[in-house]
C-alpha cells in the first residue's frame, strides 16, 4: 500500500476533490487546450499575464485525480510568478516526475508543495496525467494553443 | 444465442476451471505480491501451454520459409502453415480454405477489404454503413476510403443499453450503400449484434457485408455461412493465440474479383518488368514472408479452443457475466455501461466521481488487471457522455473468486476516493 499512498497523498486527494481555480477566465491573455490521447483527458489552461507577471491562472477540464490535482496545484503555484520563473518551474516539475530518481530528489526541495508528485515516478503510465496541465500551460505561454502529452 | 438454459448450466458446471487455469502458465504470476487476477482478455487473452509449446516447437523442429523451398523443413513448415489455414476454415465454418487469408489481425483485415474491395466499388456519393458501437479499427479505414472517394460514412445509432437501433440501421441502408461493416461483439460494451439479420438487410440493399469478429471469436461459435456475411475477420491474440496473426474470411467470388492489396513475393504467379500476374487464392493477398510460427500456433490455439468446446466456454463465461453483473450492480455509486439483452464477457462500468484511471491504478496494486480508458471506441464513450470506463473482461480461465476480488478492489477504490 506504501507506493499507492505515496502516489495518492492527502494533499493530492484534497486537490482532486476540491480543485482550486477551476473556472474559465474571460480576460485571459493566454490559453491552450491540452489533450492526453491515451486516456481522452482534456484540460484548458488560462493565464492572465500583465507585463512579465502571471497575475491569474485557471483551468477547466475533466481527468483523473492525478491530472486534476496537478492542474489545481499548478494554478496555485504559478500566481504572481514571472514568466521566466514559471518556465523554470516547468523544467523542475518535469524533472520531478520524469528524471532519474537522484535528479528528482534534487529538484524536489525547490518545488515546495508540488514535490508530492514525486510518487508519480513509480507509476510510469501516470506521468502523463501529472504533466498534462503543465504542458498545456507551457503551450499557452508560447502561444501554441494546443498541447498533447504525446 | 444459447441453446437452452439447463443445457448451459450443465455445460458450465462441467467446466473444470482449475484444470483450465493450470494450462495457462502466466496465471501463476504474482503482481505486487498478489496473485494475478487477469480481467483484460478483451484487450488480449493469455496463452495456454499448448500454444506456447507449439510456437517453440516450430522454431526448434520445423522452421523454414513457407511455399518456397524444395527442402524437407520448408515442406514441413508449409504443411503446418496450411493445416493452420484448415483450422481457421473449420473454426469459421467457411466452405473452402481458399477463402481464408492470413493477416496481422482484424485491423489489417478491415484495411485490406477497405482498400482492395472498397477502392474498386465505392465511388463519389456512395455510402458505407457502420454502427455506433464500432472500434476505431472499423471506423478509420472506412473514413480514409470515404475521404479519398468522396463517399459518406453513415452510422447506425445505439440506444441507452448499448443496442444498435435496428430500425434506424435499416433506414440508413440506401441504394447507395456499397459496404456494411459491423462488429459481431462490441469491445467496449460487450453487446452482441444480430449480425445474421444485419447481413440479410445489407444484402437486400445490395451492399456487401463485413463482420468484425475480433471480440466474438473467443466467445461465440462463429459460422460465416449461417451468418451469410461476405467478409469476416478476427485476431489470433484474442482467441488464446499469438499476437500479430489473424485471419480474414472472404467469399471466394469476391476475393477472386478483388485486386491485390500489397505486392511482393508469394502473391504472384509470374513477374516480368512489363507485367505481373497474381497467384491464386488465398496467396494473392499474402505478400511477403508471413508470421510463420505465429500462424501455426494460431492453429494450435483454435484446436485448443475446439477441444474444450466453445459452447462450454461460452456457458462458463455467461455464468460469470451474470454473477459479475449482479455483484457489481449491487455496489452503490457504480453504474454498468452497456446493458444490452445479448452480451458477451464484458463488464464496463463507471464509479461516481472517480476517474477510471485511478480505479485501474488501485486495482493494479491488488494484482487485478483491467482496462481503463476509451477502449479505442471514443464514439461509444461520447454516446454515453463519459470520457472513459473501467472494463473487466472475462475469459475461459476466470473464476467467481476473481470477480469477488474485483468487487473488493472497487470497495477499496471507493474508500480511498470517496
Amino acid at each position: 500500500m506504501n507506493e499507492l499512498r505515496e502516489l495518492y497523498q492527502e494533499v493530492i486527494l484534497d486537490h482532486s476533490k476540491r480543485p482550486r481555480n477551476k473556472r474559465a477566465m474571460e480576460d485571459a491573455s493566454h490559453l491552450a487546450v491540452g489533450h492526453n490521447p491515451l486516456c481522452g483527458d482534456r484540460a484548458t489552461v488560462y493565464l492572465h499575464v500583465e507585463g512579465d507577471v502571471v497575475t491569474d491562472v485557471s483551468f477547466e477540464g475533466s481527468g483523473c485525480s492525478i491530472s486534476t490535482a496537478s492542474a489545481s496545484m499548478m494554478t496555485d503555484a504559478l500566481k504572481g510568478k514571472t514568466v521566466a520563473e514559471v518556465k523554470a518551474l516547468f523544467e523542475r516539475f518535469h524533472d520531478l516526475v520524469t528524471a532519474d530518481p537522484s535528479r528528482a530528489a534534487e529538484v524536489a526541495p525547490e518545488l515546495g508543495k508540488l514535490a508530492v508528485f514525486q510518487g508519480v515516478h513509480e507509476f510510469p503510465v501516470r506521468v502523463k496525467c501529472a504533466s498534462l496541465a503543465w504542458h498545456t500551460m507551457k503551450a499557452a505561454l508560447e502561444g501554441g494553443g494546443k498541447a498533447t502529452t504525446e | 444465442m444459447s441453446p437452452s438454459a439447463p443445457h448451459d448450466a450443465a455445460l458450465a458446471a462441467a467446466w473444470d476451471v482449475e484444470a483450465v487455469r493450470r494450462e495457462f502458465p502466466i496465471l501463476a504470476e504474482t503482481v505486487n505480491g498478489k496473485p494475478l487476477v487477469y480481467l483484460d482478455s478483451a484487450a488480449s487473452a493469455q496463452k495456454p501451454r499448448a500454444v506456447i509449446d507449439r510456437e517453440r516447437e516450430v522454431y526448434e523442429h520445423l522452421y523454414a520459409n513457407v511455399h518456397r523451398g524444395v527442402h524437407r523443413l520448408s515442406q514441413l513448415a508449409s504443411d503446418a502453415y496450411e493445416r493452420a489455414r484448415g483450422a481457421v476454415r473449420g473454426f469459421l465454418n467457411a466452405a473452402d480454405t481458399r477463402e481464408i487469408v492470413f493477416v496481422r489481425g482484424t485491423t489489417e483485415a478491415i484495411n485490406l477489404v477497405a482498400q482492395s474491395y472498397g477502392r474498386r466499388h465505392v465511388g463519389a456519393g456512395d455510402e458505407v454503413l457502420v454502427t455506433g458501437l464500432e472500434h476505431h479499427s472499423n471506423i478509420v479505414p472506412w473514413q480514409l476510403l470515404c475521404e479519398e472517394k468522396g463517399a459518406h460514412l453513415r452510422v447506425a445509432p445505439i440506444d441507452d443499453a448499448g443496442t444498435v437501433d435496428l430500425a434506424a440501421f435499416e433506414r440508413l441502408l440506401t441504394p447507395r450503400t456499397r459496404v456494411v461493416s459491423v462488429s459481431h461483439v462490441s469491445n467496449a460494451l460487450g453487446t452482441v449484434n444480430p449480425v445474421r439479420r444485419m447481413t440479410e438487410l445489407g444484402h437486400a440493399a445490395g451492399a456487401v457485408v463485413m463482420v468484425d469478429g475480433a471480440q466474438a471469436a473467443p466467445h461465440l461459435g462463429v459460422d460465416v455461412r449461417a451468418i451469410g456475411c461476405d467478409f469476416y475477420a478476427f485476431s489470433g491474440h484474442k482467441v488464446y493465440g499469438p499476437s500479430g496473426i489473424g485471419a480474414l474470411f472472404g467469399r471466394a467470388e469476391l476475393l477472386e474479383a478483388m485486386p491485390p492489396w500489397q505486392g511482393g513475393g508469394d502473391m504472384i504467379a509470374s513477374v516480368t518488368f512489363e507485367k505481373s500476374t497474381w497467384n491464386e487464392l488465398p496467396f494473392k493477398f499474402e505478400a511477403g514472408t508471413p508470421n510463420i510460427a505465429g500462424t501455426i500456433a494460431l492453429g494450435a490455439a483454435l484446436d485448443w479452443v475446439e477441444a474444450r468446446g466453445l459452447a462450454a466456454i461460452a456457458a462458463h463465461e455467461a455464468g460469470l457475466l451474470r454473477y459479475g453483473t449482479e455483484l457489481l450492480s449491487s455496489i452503490p455509486g457504480l453504474r454498468i455501461v452497456g446493458t444490452a439483452a445479448e452480451k458477451a464477457s464484458v463488464l464496463s462500468f463507471v464509479l461516481d466521481g472517480i476517474h477510471p484511471h485511478d480505479v485501474g491504478t488501485v486495482l493494479d496494486h491488488d494484482g487485478i488487471a483491467v482496462r481503463t480508458g476509451h477502449h479505442c471506441a471514443q464514439p461509444v464513450m461520447d454516446r454515453f457522455g463519459i470520457p472513459a470506463t473501467t472494463r473487466a473482461s472475462l475469459a475461459c480461465f476466470n473464476t467467481r473468486e476473481e470477480i469477488d476480488a474485483l468487487a473488493q478492489g472497487i470497495g477499496r477504490v471507493q474508500e480511498m476516493f470517496g
